[in-house]
């Protein structure tokens, strides 16, 4: 396209270059301009990579060394799940005679969630290290990195960034001169948001619909082409270049225990700053919603969706006294998932607020299992007519009943993440839905 | 007994021209020589930023191309919300209104939008130059408002002063073309 528009084009500068972060580690020292090879590198880049192939004259480290790092680093997947890292790396066959593979998991299209995007734009060697160094932990040798198909000019920088790396050496075969051997290459969706299931994710890569597959087998044992694959989130891969120049106890001490590290989080909807920002693990959230400006227009805080769309909603009482970890959130009934906080003032109307979500679900179900088919059209259709004064007297337990019906009972999550906002919203604000459907007006009608 | 009136017609194949063919050939080598299908998603977002839209005949020549069935690019086409099943305006405009969006006037932009172009949600001007859609999350939430133009550039912090000029900018850039 000829027409320039770049005056409309985001900078980074209020989500990623500001100085709130606290303790960064993957968003340090980054400005915009400086995401080429020799920056990255200048910021100490590769350097993890180097160590563990022995390639400055030091001892290499054995694949298994490697994976006692990140297990003793408390890494945690940082896509939404949560599972052990180094666990998750162990599962690997690695004496699998046949080809593996390695998939980053950039399809990041939790709504709130807009992390991924900065870290691949601005900083993408990192991630393309830190699936290097995977690699040569599961002894693999081909891997692919799977970019949401929204953020196309991202896919782009990563392509670049790839070309960088292999025109010095730190992609494609015998990498620095070791034994090592690792072929990258970047993938893009089209507008799914299932794909960031990963075995969705995987049919995807293969070229077909993105329906999700009955595990187990696991992707460990069946994944790509049928073969052992390991599927990790972006920020997972970006977090472990510095777990191997300093170590896993290094990057444990960094949050709390079984919470290892740094995190970002999004900080999105009625906050002054919203953004990414980058701290310690087991932070307050009121420090968090500081660092972001507190809530918009000084009004006050309502609710939190404290890990993107699919995390049961939060009082404000309630989210004030967590910390922003997986332990802390998950004890008060949530989830820390992807790390997206959603932030709603006073003047939002949870009802209103829910319609929408549960209009996404309906519309992202892949249309496979009949729960989450049938069931997310219905828990929307419930929500709108409670929401436009048409709700009837029994709606809230029959919405309560599709949600329980839903949960547990579909091959993949997304049945249960179109079902926990509805369990969330009305176990904590059922009090607006029943001012719904018996005054069929909204307690704060002014939200637009 | 019913007898099978329906006339199964092989689709008309597209000739890919020699740029597109080359385009395609970088997709395909990032996969294992039997896995050619693989690169279905990006020949077919090639095909559409190239023609604005995913044909049958082009389906069948993407088919053609990387040895796999047509209906099976087809399933491909109809499953991603982004592929254009029919022709767009000349700019694709889709504004995200999930929840994170709706908090910063995401639905306000596409309303806006829908208002200064006269059209619903959904529909493309009279004169052929714009399609307006809203769509689900582009992974961009804090800096809402936020769309995507032509599936391939995402505009930011969209206030409707800036969608305002975006479209003055737009109209000016077609006009040079006529």
């Amino acid at each position: 396209m000829a027409l320039d528009l770049s005056r409309f084009q985001t900078t980074g500068s209020a989500t990623c270059f500001h100085d709130r972060h606290i303790g960064a580690q993957i968003y340090a020292g980054l400005n915009g301009s400086n995401w080429h090879l020799a920056d990255y590198q200048a910021r100490g880049g590769y350097q993890a990579l180097r160590k563990i192939l022995g390639v400055d004259g030091g001892e290499p480290m054995t694949q298994d060394q490697v994976i006692a790092e990140v297990k003793g680093s408390g890494l945690r997947g940082r896509g939404g799940a949560g599972f052990p890292t180094g666990l998750k790396w162990s599962f690997m066959p690695r004496a699998f005679p046949g080809q593996k593979y390695l998939v980053c998991n950039s399809d990041e299209g939790e709504p709130g969630t807009c992390k991924d995007r900065d870290i691949l734009m601005y900083n993408p060697h990192i991630v393309i290290e830190g699936m290097a160094i995977a690699a040569y932990a599961m002894g693999i040798s081909v891997g692919y990195n799977y970019i949401h198909g929204e953020i196309f000019e991202v896919y782009d920088r990563f392509e670049a960034a790839l070309e960088e790396a292999r025109a010095a050496g730190l992609l494609g075969d015998n990498i620095l001169g070791s034994k090592h051997s690792f072929q990258l290459h970047a993938f893009h969706g089209f507008g799914a948001y299932i794909c960031g299931e990963e075995t969705a994710l995987l049919e995807s890569l293969e070229g077909k619909k993105g329906q999700p597959r009955f595990k187990p087998p696991f992707p460990a044992s069946f994944g790509l082409y049928g073969k052992p694959t390991t599927i990790n989130n972006t920020e997972t891969f970006a977090a472990v270049p510095w777990i191997i120049r300093n170590g896993g106890q290094a990057y444990l001490e960094c949050g709390k225990p079984n919470n290892g590290g740094t995190k970002i989080y999004s900080m999105v909807g009625d906050v002054e700053r919203p953004g990414n920002y980058e701290i310690p693990m087991g932070t307050p959230f009121s420090k968090l919603l500081e660092l972001a400006g507190g809530v918009k227009g000084g009004k006050k805080l309502k609710a939190v969706i404290p890990g993107g769309s699919s995390a049961p909603v939060l009082p404000a009482h309630i989210m004030m006294e967590c910390t922003m970890d997986y332990d802390s959130i998950a004890k008060a009934g949530s989830m820390l998932g992807s790390g997206a906080v959603i932030v709603m003032d006073e003047t939002r109307c949870m009802v209103k607020s829910l319609e929408r979500l549960a209009y996404f679900y309906a519309h992202e179900s892949c249309g496979q299992c009949t729960p989450c088919r049938e069931g997310t059209g219905w828990l929307h259709r419930l929500v709108h007519r409670v929401e436009h004064g048409e709700g009837r007297a029994d709606d809230l337990a029959l919405l309560d009943n599709v949600a329980e019906n839903i949960m547990g009972r579909t091959i993949c999550a997304l049945g249960d993440a179109a079902a926990m906002p509805v369990r969330g919203m009305l176990k904590h604000f059922r009090d607006e839905f029943v001012h719904h459907v018996d005054h069929k007006t909204c307690t704060v009608p002014s939200y637009v | 007994m019913m007898t099978d009136t329906v006339t199964h017609q092989t689709p008309p194949v597209a000739p890919l021209s020699e740029a597109t063919q080359a385009r395609f050939a970088r997709e395909v080598a990032k996969y294992p020589k039997d896995q050619a299908q693989s690169a279905v998603m990006a020949c077919l977002s090639i095909v559409q930023q190239e023609q604005g839209w995913v044909s049958t005949e082009a389906e069948a020549a993407i088919a053609a191309y990387l040895g796999m069935p047509a209906m099976a690019v087809h399933e491909v086409t109809t499953f991603y919300n982004m592929y254009n099943q029919q022709p767009v305006g000349k700019f694709k405009l889709n504004v995200c209104t999930n929840l994170p969006c709706q908090l910063r006037n995401g639905q306000g932009a596409l309303e806006h939008l829908c208002k200064s172009l006269n059209v619903e949600d959904g529909g493309t001007t009279a004169d052929g130059l714009f399609t307006v859609a809203k769509c689900e999350c582009l992974g961009a939430c804090a800096d809402a408002p936020v769309m995507l133009v032509n599936d391939r550039q995402m505009l930011s912090y969209m206030s409707n002063d800036k969608l305002d000029e975006m479209l003055a900018l737009m109209r000016a850039e077609a006009g040079k073309a006529a």
